[in-house]
């Protein structure tokens, strides 16, 4: 497997193979904590933190273990990383990591880890590996932070409300009133409301990859043909 | 003389959806007059606003998807949804929780799912449904009826509650439903002397609105719009299961059977809404089936569940079943033995 380009990496990262929106992983603490944009900022960080470790750890050890036993040692691997992440979330923001609860814990089943280690890093360099695991993370993350502030803002009608959680007693202050005396749409930050969101972002995903495509292809003179099929785990070759 | 060459079916329906969808809501007619005159305006002013909503969400839906804006438009379901909700709504509603009720009714259950005949949930249940896990203080919150308050408001009055919200001071009044969920340590006959919102059998207003929808759904019957199956299987799960937990006196049991029937949107769901083509089961029997599922369903809920009424969450977890009930109801073809499954 040849090492694609760092360009490549970003873009596979952050839009073509976008974790939350196109390869749909991971969508059990997306749908569950973005109620706000304080909880998705924080399980965003830890899920980015995890897969930059594990990512480089996978890749740095890829050419002493077997591939037998490579999905548990990964699982391992991983694990000790979310364990990491726990305990320094648990000594530095101990509220959001009491919010977090159990999605904490969870990262180590997310697929979006597993599937980077196995398809990607174990097969490249420790650098486009990091890479790609900052980037996959970065991709998530903004998933995460939109459809936070999409349900917080409908939601309560506020944005960034309890930013304190995660950056100190400053950031209390950085809490914005939209609309005031917002009567409270409880739907969006119910579990359905999560559902519909991401429905509506995977969609607005579509439409803008439609409008690229027409653009470029008034732009090719003669069509050129090619396989339509869609990829869904990162390059293969 | 003129030979006409007509290639068969000769017999053909008069019924168009459009037709059937009008001989709905001219059957909904008494109900929305007895509501009327107990409550006020609330339930007219609902139903315009709706309408109003129900028409421009649906041209915004066909226009996004290029559709013949004239045909679907005039086959009046739109209007069906909005009249539905505008029923199930609390009176003097104000105006944007009306408009997210309908844009999500028609938005989000009817043309998400590809329009009319694709929906596989009632689309004004699932607009109520939003309204009410979204609002719950505005959505329990109903007036009371005439004969318990002084004024009951005029047709300024219900329009100044629903589009100036803020200057209008409404009256709210627990329901007959709620009332008897709340109290346990009654027994019905201190139950009826002590909450004046009891009428004959019901509650005042409610028993009369439902024997409104009674009739209405029964001209409906009598004009072949449904079959009688669905309706009847509900009504008599009910009346079945508030007589087995029943238990003739205390407040701590679901109250009558007769108290079921008129109480809430009973006969509203029974005639109007468990009767929708389009989300319900198709064959006779799963029509049966389907009917009985809601009835009990909308006991449990009225006995043992948080919420004013039960009829749209039975209606919503039925239409999830509808397809399974389908499926294992599936009518044998004459001639034919009955179907055998290659997937069991």
């Amino acid at each position: 497997m040849s090492t694609p380009s760092y360009t490549d990496i970003a873009v596979n990262g952050l839009w073509k193979n976008n974790p939350a929106l196109v390869q749909l992983l991971g969508l059990c603490p997306l749908l569950a904590v973005t109620s706000s944009v304080v909880n998705a900022l924080g399980l965003a960080v830890a899920t980015t933190f995890v897969l930059v470790t594990s990512n480089t750890t996978v890749s740095l050890i890829r050419s002493v273990v077997p591939d037998t036993v490579r999905l548990p040692v990964f699982v391992m691997i991983i694990a000790a990383a979310v364990t990491g992440t726990e305990l320094l979330m648990q000594a530095y923001a101990y509220e959001l990591y009491q919010i977090l609860g159990i999605f904490l814990p969870l990262i180590t089943t997310n697929c979006v880890i597993l599937g980077r280690a196995d398809g990607f890093a174990r097969k490249q360099p420790v650098l486009p590996a990091l890479s790609d695991g900052l980037l996959m993370g970065l991709g998530f993350g903004a998933v995460l932070l939109v459809l936070g502030a999409l349900r917080e803002a409908l939601g309560t009608g506020r944005l960034f409300a309890d930013m304190d959680l995660l950056f100190g007693a400053g950031a209390a202050a950085w809490e914005v009133v939209l609309v005031q005396d917002y009567q409270a749409f409880l739907l969006a930050i119910l579990p359905p409301g999560a559902f519909i969101f991401t429905g509506l972002l995977i969609a607005i995903k579509h439409l803008i990859d439609a409008r690229i495509e027409r653009r470029r292809a008034a732009l090719r003179a003669a069509p050129a043909s090619g396989s339509k099929r869609v990829r869904v785990t990162g390059t293969i070759s | 003389m003129k030979l006409l060459r007509v290639s068969s079916p000769h017999a053909h329906g008069p019924n168009s959806t459009q037709r059937v969808m009008q001989q709905v809501l001219l059957a909904s007619l008494p109900g929305v007059f007895v509501l009327t005159v107990f409550f006020g305006f609330g339930t007219l002013v609902n139903i315009l606003w709706a309408a109003v909503v129900a028409l421009a969400c649906e041209s915004l839906a066909l226009w996004l998807r290029k559709r013949p804006l004239g045909f679907y438009l005039g086959d009046c379901s739109a209007l069906v949804t909005a009249l539905l909700l505008g029923i199930a709504l609390p009176p003097y509603a104000p105006w944007w929780l009306i408009a997210i009720g309908v844009a999500s009714a028609i938005l989000m259950a009817k043309h998400l799912y590809g329009g009319l005949g694709y929906n596989p949930f009632n689309p004004a249940m699932v607009g109520y449904v939003v309204l009410l896990i979204s609002f719950p203080v505005q959505m329990t919150s109903w007036a009371p009826p005439r004969g318990l308050t002084e004024n009951v408001p005029g047709l300024l009055d219900a329009l100044r509650a629903c589009f100036l919200p803020g200057q209008f001071d409404a009256i709210t009044m627990a329901t007959p439903l709620d009332v008897l969920r709340q109290n346990s340590g009654l027994m019905m006959d201190d139950l009826w002397a002590q909450a004046p919102q009891f009428g004959r059998w019901a509650g005042i207003g409610w028993e009369w609105a439902n024997l409104a929808f009674l009739a209405g759904g029964l001209w409906l019957l009598y004009r072949r719009i449904f079959t009688w199956h669905a309706p009847v299987a509900f009504l008599a799960s009910l009346a079945l299961m508030a007589a087995l937990f029943y238990d003739g006196g205390s407040s701590a049991s679901g109250g009558s059977p007769l108290f079921h029937l008129l109480s809430g949107a009973t006969m509203l769901g029974a005639f109007f809404i468990i009767t929708d083509p389009v989300s319900s089961a198709v064959s006779v029997r799963g029509r049966l089936v389907f009917g009985a599922l809601i009835g009990i369903l909308v006991y449990l809920i009225r006995a043992w569940g948080n919420y004013p009424d039960a009829v749209a969450f039975a209606v919503l977890i039925a239409n999830l079943c509808a397809p399974f009930i389908d499926h294992y109801t599936q009518p044998r073809t004459y001639g034919h033995r009955p179907p055998a499954r290659e997937d069991a």
